[in-house]
């Protein structure tokens, strides 16, 4: 209970922090690319308030309009309409090189003509620092990025992992307001993509400069993020903490992007003292929390581990196991419904005394399933 | 004696090396019969006219064209000095070398002017669809569909005092009198801009077509503006190109014959229209052949300190 107390005080804490300036204030953007029937609209609409200080992750698929949005806000590109705030300042008159903002960019795009450190001073040399202040902060970020022996190798004389750390190094040297970072981990493989997650949250701890973080990986926005954004063909879809995307998605797209989930068409039977009672496809009938849905059509969603198997004929539903996935941790277990529906178990362990064509039932606690719109 | 398994492994990977030995050999000849056409040519045409110009350098002029078999430097001496036809003094003789330095300074010229208006249209070019790029070329390979000869009497009609330019001026009442551009070192200067231009566009846009735009993004983005970034990143990374692009056109530009010719109206002289002189009315072939030679030594003695500096260079970074 105190600690259920304790948990409602930090939210309260973040909703009272909404006072302050938001460092990226973006408001009802719109961008197109194209003409005529080619024309694409990549940002429809868009408003999105970043907090001071926060990880703020944009999460989804290639084409959703989010590495427009980071565009947009180093100034690569000019929205068609809506604006874009920094601290509570318009920014959109301003070219990109007089944005206090930088971006580490998916490619890293180092200068290969310069060493290291002169990649990590150039932003520094542009604003006119003078030489000592440049050499000493130099220094600094080589050691925050633990690359004080390559500073004079070029880039190519580099490891895919050590040009992450010198692009991020070299974005992080002047100080921006906020650091903007374009899929940055997806060129490294599984373990470097790992090892820097954790240096980037670490990064943001030490910097406290508000990240900016783009990707399609929902598992890596789920660790790193203070908060996402779920982003879908142009629009914000749901913002919220990693938690609250996950064990509340509002939206059946990020019910399906954010982890594995199960989805039943349901059909509302009857509505009775704030409760739903929902035909699952399928036969069985689950009781729900009635949150004022108006359709009687809709979408079951439960997550993989919330469901459990039973003996045949005992739960809520009941199929024939038709695939059995081993994955390290725990077995997953497909489920293939008497309507035809796909239905994934998370079990732990790899022992499940199950075999292909077993007939099982499967069940969940009514609070596992969320409603979901069509 | 027995024959262990090492024995055998042993002459078995002999053998291998053998035929590896023997299979290499077999390319190696193979890629001499596929080089040898060239370099029969390059030999038969390249190399055996430079020896003969070596050697004929080193003679004494015949006296009606040809050479007497009689060694002398005087070929060499008389590019730098004239000898006193009273005591036999020699002194320096300024109106050789002042041509050679007048071609040095007009090749310069053209050399920078092509620079400076072909790095912006090869930047053009780069910077269009992949798709669009070849049609661009192709327009800038277009005028070597034509004569360089007749282009050259096209542009002499275009900037004669009764050429386009000069009726055009005085027709919108900006001069009085036709600028005198013809047969002067302008005329001269812009004929080897526009003979040489193509030249120094396409290694520009070699080099420029292969630069990551994202790396202009990144230095955008790091406060540089437009012009720090043409200066720090651009220009740096397309080295390459605006290196060979200037040899290009400063090396034959140095040697132009038919611009300064028809341009400079003969009265201007380039070194190449000095050479063409000797093997024609003046009939001194060895100073010819002499002069011929100074040149290709100078350009190459500048090219070998160039590599020298530049290799130095990129070791130091590397």
């Amino acid at each position: 209970m105190t600690q259920q107390l304790n948990q409602m005080d930090a939210v309260s804490n973040l909703e009272n922090n909404a006072d302050e300036i938001s460092a990226i204030s973006a408001q009802r953007l719109v961008k197109t690319f194209g003409q005529g029937a080619d024309k694409i609209t990549a940002l429809d609409n868009v408003s999105i308030e970043i907090r001071q200080n926060e990880f703020f992750t944009l999460l989804g698929p290639s084409g959703c309009g989010k590495t427009t949005l980071l565009r947009l806000i180093a100034g690569f590109e000019l929205p068609d309409s809506g604006t874009v705030l920094l601290h509570g300042e318009s920014i959109e008159h301003l070219p990109p090189h007089m944005r206090p903002v930088n971006t580490v960019f998916q490619s890293y795009a180092l200068f290969p003509h310069v060493s290291v450190a002169d990649n990590i001073g150039f932003g520094l040399r542009m604003l006119g620092w003078d030489k000592a202040k440049i050499a000493t902060t130099v220094e600094k970020m080589l050691d925050m990025v633990r690359l004080s022996e390559l500073a004079n190798r070029r880039p190519d004389q580099l490891s895919g992992g050590q040009q992450q750390r010198v692009a991020l190094a070299r974005a992080l040297a002047p100080q921006p307001r906020v650091l903007l970072l374009d899929e940055p981990l997806a060129a490294l493989d599984l373990k470097l993509r790992k090892e820097m997650q954790i240096e980037l949250k670490r990064l943001q701890d030490q910097t406290g400069i508000t990240f900016v973080f783009v990707t399609h990986d929902q598992e890596e926005a789920l660790t790193m993020s203070d908060r996402i954004a779920v982003m879908s063909a142009g629009r914000v879809l749901q913002v919220g903490r990693p938690k609250e995307i996950y064990d509340a998605p509002e939206h059946r797209f990020v019910a399906d992007f954010i982890g594995a989930i199960n989805l039943l068409p349901g059909q509302v039977k009857h509505r009775e003292n704030g409760k739903l009672v929902v035909a699952i496809a399928g036969g069985s009938e689950v009781q729900l929390t009635d949150d004022g849905i108006q359709s009687d059509t809709l979408f079951v969603a439960v997550r993989p581990e919330k469901a459990t198997l039973a003996k045949s004929g005992t739960g809520v539903l009941s199929g024939v196991v038709n695939n059995i996935v081993f994955f390290g941790s725990g077995t997953n277990i497909h489920v293939s419904l008497s309507d035809g529906v796909d239905f994934v178990v998370q079990t732990q362990g790899s022992e499940t005394g199950l075999s292909m064509g077993d007939a099982v039932s499967v069940t969940f606690a009514d609070s596992a399933a969320k409603i979901l719109r069509n | 004696m027995a024959i262990t398994d090492q024995d055998i492994s042993l002459s078995a990977s002999e053998t291998l090396t053998h035929a590896r030995r023997v299979d290499e050999q077999r390319k190696t000849r193979a890629r001499w019969a596929l080089l040898s056409p060239a370099l029969i040519l390059i030999g038969l045409f390249g190399l055996m006219p430079l020896s003969v110009t070596l050697v004929y350098s080193f003679l004494k002029p015949g006296s009606f064209g040809g050479v007497e078999w009689v060694f002398s430097l005087d070929a060499y001496v008389q590019f730098i000095a004239q000898r006193d036809i009273f005591d036999d003094t020699l002194s320096i003789n300024w109106s050789y070398l002042s041509i050679f330095s007048r071609s040095i300074g007009l090749s310069l010229g053209a050399t920078i002017g092509a620079l400076i208006l072909g790095f912006p249209t090869a930047y053009f070019i780069a910077s269009k669809p992949a798709d669009q790029r070849n049609f661009w070329l192709f327009l800038i390979t277009l005028p070597f569909w034509t004569n360089l000869l007749i282009r050259t009497y096209a542009m002499l009609l275009i900037i004669r005092d009764q050429g386009v330019i000069n009726t055009g001026l005085m027709s919108l009442g900006i001069t009085e009198a036709p600028i005198e551009i013809l047969y002067t070192d302008t005329a001269v200067f812009i004929g080897l801009i526009y003979s040489y231009l193509p030249f120094m566009v396409l290694p520009l846009y070699a080099s420029l077509e292969k630069l990551d735009l994202r790396l202009i993004e990144a230095a955008y983005d790091l406060y540089a503006s437009r012009f720090r970034v043409l200066t720090n990143v651009i220009l740096p990374l397309a080295k390459p190109g605006i290196v060979a692009g200037c040899i290009l056109v400063f090396i034959p530009g140095l040697g132009a014959y038919i611009t300064p010719e028809l341009l400079g109206g003969g009265k201007k002289l380039m070194i190449g229209n000095l050479i063409a002189i000797q093997f024609g009315s003046s009939r001194n072939w060895p100073f010819g052949s002499a002069a011929a030679l100074i040149l290709m030594a100078v350009v190459m003695v500048a090219l070998l300190l160039y590599v020298r500096h530049s290799t130095k260079e990129g070791r130091s970074h590397g």
